[in-house]
């Protein structure tokens, strides 16, 4: 089955490092099939940033997302800006802090959204001590929320990606961010 | 007889491809006295020959090295000292010599000298600067002094002149000098500091173009425009201390730079040593 | 032993210049190439190469075919304002039958265009942007892995023909990531010395496939290597016209006789089909994808990759033509490649063309709909 996924943010909140780190899990670990592309340009740099994952079991050809199972969104902007390609049923996750879940709450009772709440950047500043860690809180609760790639593939995947001196730091907050409850947010 | 004509043989003939002559320069031209300076200056450098490599562009210049018996690379107009980065670069072993004009050097490839300048890679490049585009027919050339005449001037030209030399000594190169066709033995000896100079040389050798520029201005014949050297001359160490307008349509000859600063080729094969224990490459393209 | 990697197809590039056996780099930097450059300014240093950063593309492409005359495998990327400056060089590449790779990473163009954004519109570029005649080998990598195997296969073709190889990836194949498997086996040809020493040797004179052996600067050969027509000698010759004529010739013949040897198709679900989708680069992921969604729906579509659009795969576009009604040619340009194909299936079936400009990929579901208006 192909599954599309969408991590959006703004710049520097390393957006592009956690789909290369979902891919990398997937393909690498997993060993199931996975693409990963991103936006460049001005928008890669402050504003909007995205990256993007496809992954199948099985071969992928079109390898560019269009309606994403899954939206990750880590910020507002981004939220806003990519929510109305988020397929119906699909999963939102969301770090409750940066955005404002008033706004979409229309969107998301509409297309029955699942809705999960994930707070990376206070758990990465609280709990690591390390805001800029907020994206891998993010990926463990990715891989805690949705079944695109598993907890071992990803850890694995983290520990490649990460510079040497920080890889206890991302596994903390990888932990941090896969021990978050999966309870479904009710918007109603 | 035929010893006799042996013994008579200009002793430059041997370095030349014989099967390639007649050469296509015209009766008076420059590139014989600079030919012949080039091979003194590589004797009395004791040059292996053999290990020297040619490269050049496009001009009358660019055509000496397809006449002399060694490696050569007749390139595409303006870009000699790039093939030449990349072929020394290669194999830093080769002693490459680069033979272009104003033209080529100063005009459509100005940016690849002065950059070939910065890095101070080892190129002795002899620049033969005739004021003019002499291949192409007497058009004017980025040297070519303000109110001389070429087929595209034909009122004079309008804009300043480069002062080669000079700015290649500002770009950072470790040996150049300026020469004129007047000052053979000053020149072989210029040519062979540059040969011995570990970094970018760079020979500005002041040369007639009877055909054109002479034509063109008035010094109609080879005679006429050596002369007009003579007069022109003047020595840097006395240029240094003149006014510009004193200095107005003198030509300076002497050294302008002569330093060991670091150079390019010796750079990268240290890195290469650094990051693997190793000096680059050379030849790997090939079957052992 | 093989080694997996989840990385761009710039990263795979570089990754396969290196185990191509190039030790020498010159280039510019320019989106969405850049990688490339960066990769070997890293990966030159740590296995006996040399990496340099020119002034400009002019001196880029100047800087490795004097490299190559040294000995060594050189190669160059950009993309389409550093392609075009090129051209010029390319030729000289042509014509002193220089072995060298140059990686153009194609970008939306005219001119600065699009940067960032993806497009084929240099295939004809490739074909005739330098002046005179001239045929040219290019590679189209339509995956990472491609792009890896692609740039072994460049060097390859470079060497076996002594000829510039082109290339011709594009920013969605450039900057995408995906797995490759790097096998520690990998087959790359080397260059020969002549056998015979010296000056009498000619360097231009054919041997087998019309190709003949590359000597190296400082062996002794007293090499005369000219941009102008040159005799097998390779002193100047430029005006009689039989020597232009035999020396031309022989350059276009030597690939468009081994045509065979280097065209690559692949074909797939072709032999019952009504629709033949004919793509290249990245394109070709839509057109799979197309073929997939017709087939399930009970229309009979194949298509044909083509992983070298030059020299053009003929007898393989013909043959197609010959069993097909339509063949759409999809690509991301208003219309180039689509001009070949149509000259060589010629009433053999009708050709059409989707052209996708602005820097996405053509959509599946878009080419659905054509064929589905043409069946």
């Amino acid at each position: 089955m192909r599954t599309e996924i969408r991590i959006a943010g703004f710049g520097g909140q390393g957006v592009i490092l956690s789909g290369v780190i979902i891919g990398k899990a997937a393909s690498l670990f997993d060993r199931i099939n996975a693409v990963q592309t991103q936006s460049y340009g001005p928008e890669a740099r402050g504003g909007a940033s995205r990256a993007e994952v496809v992954i199948s079991d099985e071969t992928i050809n079109y390898p560019k997302v269009q309606n994403p199972d899954i939206l990750v969104a880590m910020s507002h902007e981004a939220l806003i800006k990519y929510l109305d390609g988020l397929k119906e049923n699909g999963i939102l996750i969301v770090d409750p802090d940066m955005i404002v879940i008033d706004e979409i709450k229309d969107f998301v009772i509409k297309n029955n959204i699942r809705v999960y709440y994930a707070r990376a950047t206070a758990i990465a500043t609280e709990e690591v001590g390390l805001k800029i860690v907020a994206n891998i809180v993010m990926i463990g609760a990715i891989t805690k929320f949705t079944d695109i790639v598993s907890y071992d593939a990803t850890k694995d995947a983290i520990l490649v990606s990460v510079p040497p001196g920080t890889k206890s730091k991302n596994i903390t907050a990888f932990e941090a961010g896969y021990a978050l409850s999966d309870d479904l947010v009710n918007l109603n | 007889m035929d010893s006799e004509i042996n013994s008579k043989e200009n002793p430059s003939l041997k370095y030349l491809r014989k099967d390639r002559l007649p050469h296509i320069f015209c009766g008076g031209c420059g590139n014989g006295i600079i030919l012949n300076s080039f091979f003194k200056g590589m004797e009395s450098a004791e040059m292996d020959f053999d290990n020297i490599a040619m490269v050049s562009g496009i001009g009358c210049s660019s055509r000496i090295p397809g006449y002399v018996k060694c490696d050569s690379l007749h390139t595409t107009h303006g870009r000699s000292l790039a093939f030449a980065t990349g072929l020394k670069t290669g194999n830093p072993d080769l002693d490459v010599v680069v033979f272009t004009g104003d033209g080529d050097a100063a005009a459509i490839g100005g940016n690849h000298l002065i950059h070939a300048a910065r890095r101070n890679i080892n190129l002795t490049v002899i620049c033969i600067n005739n004021n003019i585009y002499g291949m192409t027919g007497g058009q004017i050339s980025p040297t070519s002094p303000k109110g001389s005449f070429g087929s595209t001037a034909p009122y004079g030209a309008q804009d300043a002149p480069f002062k080669l030399a000079e700015l290649v000594t500002a770009a950072g190169a470790s040996y150049v000098a300026r020469w004129t066709t007047v000052n053979p033995v000053q020149l072989s000896n210029a040519i062979k500091k540059g040969l011995k100079t570990d970094g970018f040389s760079f020979i500005e050798v002041i040369s007639q173009c009877p055909t054109y520029f002479g034509r063109k201005n008035k010094l109609r014949t080879p005679v006429d425009m050596i002369r007009y050297f003579k007069d022109s001359t003047v020595v840097k160490r006395k240029a240094d201390k003149m006014t510009d307008e004193e200095l107005l349509g003198k030509i300076i000859i002497g050294e302008f730079a002569n330093n060991n600063r670091g150079e390019f080729t010796k750079g990268i094969c240290n890195l290469s040593i650094e990051e693997c224990g190793k000096p680059t490459y050379k030849k790997s393209a090939y079957k052992l | 032993m093989s080694e997996e990697f989840f990385i761009q197809g710039n990263e795979a590039c570089a990754r396969g210049a290196i185990k191509a056996g190039c030790r020498f780099f010159a280039g510019y930097p320019i989106t969405p190439s850049t990688e490339i450059a960066e990769d070997l300014s890293r990966l030159l240093p740590k296995n006996g190469g040399s990496f340099i950063q020119m002034e400009d593309e002019i001196s880029a492409i100047g800087a490795i075919i004097g490299a190559s005359w040294s000995g060594l495998k050189a190669m160059t990327s950009t993309s389409g304002p550093g392609f075009s400056l090129m051209q010029e060089n390319l030729g000289y590449a042509q014509i002193t039958e220089t072995p060298l790779v140059i990686v153009n990473v194609q970008r939306g163009g005219p001119s600065t265009g699009q940067p960032t954004m993806a497009a084929q519109g240099d295939l004809m570029q490739v074909r005739w942007g330098s002046h005179g005649d001239y045929e040219p080998i290019a590679l189209s990598p339509s995956s990472v892995q491609e792009f890896f195997d692609f740039t072994i296969e460049a060097f390859n073709l470079s060497e076996k023909y002594r000829v510039p190889v082109v290339l011709l990836a594009d920013e969605v194949i450039g900057h995408m990531r995906e797995k490759i498997v790097i096998d520690d086996n990998i087959e790359t040809i080397k260059r020969t010395a002549p056998t015979e020493k010296g000056e009498d040797f000619l360097p231009y004179k054919a041997l087998e496939n019309g190709v003949s052996k590359m000597p190296a600067f400082g062996d002794g050969y007293k090499l005369s290597i000219t941009g102008l027509t040159h005799d097998e000698r390779g002193y100047p010759a430029t005006s009689n016209p039989q020597d232009h004529q035999k020396l031309v010739k022989r350059l276009c013949n030597k690939i468009l006789e081994n045509r065979d040897e280097i065209a690559r198709v692949k074909l797939e679900q072709w032999e019952d089909a009504d629709v033949i989708l004919i793509s290249y680069g990245s394109s070709v992921r839509s057109v799979i994808e197309a073929t997939f969604k017709a087939r399930e729906e009970g229309i009979k579509v194949g298509y044909m990759k083509i992983d070298t659009p030059w020299p053009m795969p003929e007898k393989e576009v013909l043959e197609v033509s010959k069993i097909a009604n339509d063949l759409i040619v999809v690509e991301m340009n208003l219309g180039q490649m689509v001009h070949e194909v149509e000259r060589i299936a010629k009433n053999n079936a009708n050709t059409h063309l989707i052209g996708k400009i602005g820097g996405e990929l053509p959509n599946p579901d878009e080419i659905l709909s054509k064929i589905k208006e043409l069946v």
